[in-house]
């Protein structure tokens, strides 16, 4: 339905095919959160590697800090609609994680969970073969802690509440499981470029 | 609080039925909905714009309205002027024009249920539309919950459903107010003339009856930040502490 009067900004300079329907491109870096931002020393942080409720493996903030490094340049999309372009990030491939836990392929689906409670639900498929991270550095510095520092996960092709903040621990599961935003209206998957951002888009 | 919210929110097109200025920077559009649909106060929905060419964009405006009245929907939108939505709405829209919005949307941001303890609410700017629907919602519920609300505006011509909030204060039982003017002398004994922090938060939660049950906050990321925290030094858990931030 065209809306009276509305024509937007349609600049022309911006590479359409990079914004995903729906989106529109910012140049800052929006925060999003649903409660008080949490504060996690790096030497109080952990990170656990779980299959269903049993733990495989615990890392400290320094064994972390030894695995194999990845970088990713990528372009993100937040469900709330912004788009931010070539965003760059440090960290570990989830890969990584899982070879040095002696795991491959453990189940198909993962929950990830992080130290405000928060929590999200996305597939093996989409977290392996180099496709996400948990990321310790964002524009070569260390996590700022409004985005989640000092590590969050990065899932950049899927809308951004899927990156979850503050992670502490990947958990693999039989069955795709709900995570905290998908308990409350939000989609299962959140591809942006099929534009699943509610239950049933 | 969980609620499982899985009915589809279609795309409908809705008719505006009014616009009324409420700030120099701030117009409430109300909009007929033409499914109507049940809603939790605190909810927002998604607002569509599309262009002859087809080019669209897409917005989240928090419902002011108290669910009570949901066959209208007032958003309470602020002119931004780098914006390409905002501005459509305060320069172009007019009543008996048609937009087209999905909702309602969004399931953690609530009025809590049961709501069976004081609820602290604390917002800046526009931040307040949610907060008023939670407000206007215990009015019309007559629900006996305390609520005190503190809210941050630039001066008192800024503050935005200022007098509807000053005649709630009067009428309605165990709703305290306090306003912070960031640019203004106070108008009111009971208001404050700073920016937002841990003592001010602390004072008008004092105005509670007794301790809260929770804290809603809305407002940029620097605000709620600082909200928030004052919450978590009150005392409350941080689960009890509720985030909507503009983003920016």
């Amino acid at each position: 339905m065209v809306t009276r009067g509305f024509t937007g900004r349609q600049s022309g300079s911006e590479p359409s095919h990079r914004i995903p329907p729906g989106q529109h491109l910012v140049d800052n870096f929006p925060v999003l959160t649903a409660g008080p931002t949490p504060r996690i020393e790096p030497a109080d942080w952990t990170f656990t590697l779980k299959v269903g409720p049993r733990p495989v493996k615990e890392w400290s903030w320094s064994e972390f800090n030894s695995l194999p490094r990845t970088k990713m340049t990528r372009d993100i999309h937040c469900v709330t609609s912004w788009s931010k372009f070539n965003t760059a990030w440090e960290g570990v491939a989830v890969d990584d994680i899982l070879a040095d836990a002696g795991l491959s392929a453990p189940t198909p689906f993962a929950l990830a969970h992080c130290y405000d409670g928060y929590s999200t639900n996305v597939p093996l498929a989409d977290l392996a073969m180099g496709k996400a991270m948990v990321a310790l550095k964002y524009e070569g510095q260390p996590l700022p802690r409004d985005h989640g520092g000092p590590a969050r996960l990065l899932v950049p092709h899927l809308y951004f509440w899927k990156s979850a903040k503050w992670v502490n621990g990947l958990q693999f599961t039989e069955r795709d499981e709900a995570g905290f935003w998908e308990l409350r209206g939000y989609h299962m998957y959140g591809d942006p470029w099929n534009e699943q951002r509610y239950t049933n888009d | 609080m969980t609620e499982a919210i899985v009915a589809t929110a279609r795309w409908q097109s809705c008719a505006i039925v009014e616009v009324a200025t409420r700030t120099p920077a701030i117009k409430s559009f109300f909009l007929r909905l033409s499914e109507p649909f049940d809603y939790t106060a605190g909810q927002h929905v998604d607002v569509r714009l599309t262009a002859p060419n087809g080019y669209n964009v897409m917005r989240s405006y928090s419902i002011a309205s108290a669910p009570s009245d949901s066959k209208v929907i007032e958003l309470a939108i602020e002119r931004l002027s780098d914006g390409e939505v905002s501005p459509f709405f305060h320069d172009v829209a007019q009543a008996g024009d048609t937009i087209e919005l999905r909702g309602p949307l969004g399931g953690h941001f609530l009025w809590p249920r049961p709501a069976n303890k004081p609820v602290l609410l604390i917002g800046a700017g526009s931040g307040v539309a949610p907060l008023m629907a939670m407000i206007r919602h215990r009015k019309a519920s007559g629900e006996p919950v305390p609520v005190a609300l503190l809210l941050s505006s630039r001066t008192w011509g800024d503050v935005l459903f200022r007098d509807e909030l000053l005649g709630l204060e009067r009428s309605l039982p165990d709703f305290a107010l306090a306003l912070a003017l960031t640019r203004e002398p106070a108008m009111r004994r009971t208001d404050f003339s700073r920016r937002i922090d841990c003592r001010m938060v602390a004072d008008v939660a004092g105005r509670l009856p007794s301790f809260p049950g929770c804290a809603l906050v809305c407002g940029s990321n620097a605000f709620a930040d600082i909200a928030a925290d004052a919450a978590l030094a009150l005392g409350l858990e941080a689960g009890a502490i509720k985030t909507e931030r503009y983003g920016a």
